[in-house]
């Protein structure tokens, strides 16, 4: 197991993500954050905390996105659902999907599919903390990257809590 | 997460870490049904055949809707416009259904252990949706559901199940469940439509008398006097047995604290519920009916996997 962001990394990379994020969208004027489920919705919440901290953004909401019932793999296992919760109209918006790692691009697949059926965005734009690049099956990318990663298929990179609840990004050989 | 289980027989067959699972994710389809689009492609490759030897509207519309939230496909069977008033065996009926590549049976039926019998016989997975005085196991999973939502938790809760305890398979599903799942149970009606031995066989008390029970219960879950099943005379008249065991607004207003009301449907309005408590911000008929939408979407999606191996 490696160690890729520490946490006070992590916190630099969800800093950059955000300014990033500001800098295209400035006040995040008609733009909504959804967070994929488990991971993106991680990210997602410390992304609102640093965001929060901006002008007339400090009721700034996350909504929760959960692919469970649109997966392509799912015959193959039962998963348990998480929680799925939208709290806001979606309708004509810019939306921002966030998600901890890209990697084939079908959780991003799912994902858009579990968004239309909450409504008609204008726009939907992908930020992920770190992009594996060279494992995509699907012509997806994402708009705003933390970092991007060269790692072999087998390979697992996720966000894991420290004993103090601080997030890392580990990679991990299977 | 699984089921221990590839069919839903009764509650008897499920471990209460089942019910729990089926509960929690029917809590995400109830989320699932708000959405302006209230569909998930998660069955778009099973098909569900639903067969109903006995007559029905909530549980088959609930069925039906269900299946399609899921983009099942579904085929529907009604005994009296099939081959079954030909003389067809129900085995037959569903053996050759099978042929034609069915994943799912819904079935309700007239006779005690028919799903059993199915699930013995023929590889899809079997759902019971009611089978003669034995089982209905989605209906109490729907009332544990509704009370679950408004109590925050099941363990604990006070449930009395009021009416023809005898001839009803709400009340005896409901019974698994609620005892499973740590609640208290108390059964109420006439003597003559309370089983025997019941209290010593099942983990309930027996009440005869209905006023002692709503002073003790949060929850009455109202059962139907079953008109279709009375061939013998249980009690002399409707208008007795509304006299001692209908609910009516002067009883729950003379109650120390509100009740909630239940009612699995249909109602006879009149006999064991007045329509002033029916209709009442005191019942959640309703709600049951909305719920039992996401709840059989539970079932199905958790019963889904296990043909395809």
């Amino acid at each position: 197991m490696k160690t890729i962001l520490n946490h006070t990394e992590y916190l630099t990379a969800v800093e950059s993500l955000a300014q990033a994020l500001l800098a295209k969208h400035p006040g995040l004027e008609n733009t909504a954050l959804v967070g994929v489920q488990q991971g993106g919705v991680v990210l997602g919440w410390d992304l609102v905390r640093v965001l929060r901290k901006e002008p007339g953004l400090k009721d700034l909401e996350l909504g929760l996105l959960d692919i469970t019932f649109y997966r392509d793999d799912f015959r193959t296992s039962i998963l348990a659902p998480d929680r799925m919760n939208i709290p806001f109209s979606i309708e004509e918006k810019n939306v921002i999907l966030i998600d901890d790692v890209l990697f084939t691009g079908r959780t991003i697949k799912a994902a858009l599919d579990v968004l239309l059926d909450y409504g008609r965005p204008q726009r939907v734009e992908l930020l992920v903390l770190a992009d594996r690049k060279e494992h995509r099956q699907f012509p997806i990318q994402a708009d705003y990257v933390g970092l991007t990663i060269p790692t072999t298929k087998d390979q697992k990179v996720k966000l894991v809590s420290d004993e103090s609840g601080g997030q890392n990004l580990i990679l991990r050989d299977s | 997460m699984q089921l221990s289980t590839r069919h839903l027989l009764g509650i008897k067959e499920l471990t209460p870490s089942d019910i729990s699972l089926i509960l929690s994710t029917a809590e995400q389809f109830k989320e699932v049904l708000q959405r302006p689009v209230k569909k998930v492609p998660s069955l778009r490759d099973v098909t569900i055949v639903n067969l109903f030897y006995e007559n029905s509207t909530r549980t088959r519309f609930s069925f039906e809707l269900a299946q399609k939230r899921l983009s099942a496909d579904t085929l529907n069977f009604a005994a009296s416009s099939s081959s079954a008033a030909k003389g067809e065996t129900l085995l037959d009926t569903v053996n050759n259904i099978l042929s034609m590549k069915v994943d799912m049976v819904v079935i309700r039926h007239s006779a005690t252990g028919a799903p059993h019998f199915l699930a013995q016989h023929i590889p899809a997975a079997i759902i019971n949706a009611g089978d003669g005085i034995n089982e209905h196991p989605t209906q109490a999973l729907l009332d544990a559901f509704s009370i679950q939502e408004k109590f925050g938790e099941l363990k604990g809760r006070k449930v009395a199940l009021i009416g023809d305890i005898l001839h009803s398979r709400v009340a005896q599903s409901n019974i698994h469940l609620l005892n499973k799942m740590g609640a208290e149970v108390v059964v109420c009606g006439p003597p003559t439509l309370i089983p025997k031995y019941i209290q010593s066989a099942w983990n309930v008390t027996v009440s005869y008398n209905l006023k002692e029970t709503l002073e003790w219960c949060e929850v009455a879950n109202v059962l139907r006097i079953q008109l279709e099943r009375q061939n013998q005379v249980l009690f002399s008249s409707l208008r007795e047995y509304r006299l001692h065991y209908g609910i009516n607004r002067e009883l729950l207003d003379g109650l120390p604290k509100p009740v909630t009301i239940m009612h699995p449907g249909p109602i006879n309005r009149g006999v064991e519920l007045d329509s002033d408590v029916a209709d009442s911000h005191q019942s959640i008929i309703l709600q049951q009916v909305e719920n039992g939408v996401a709840v059989r979407m539970a079932v199905l999606y958790l019963l889904s996997n296990r043909n395809i191996a």
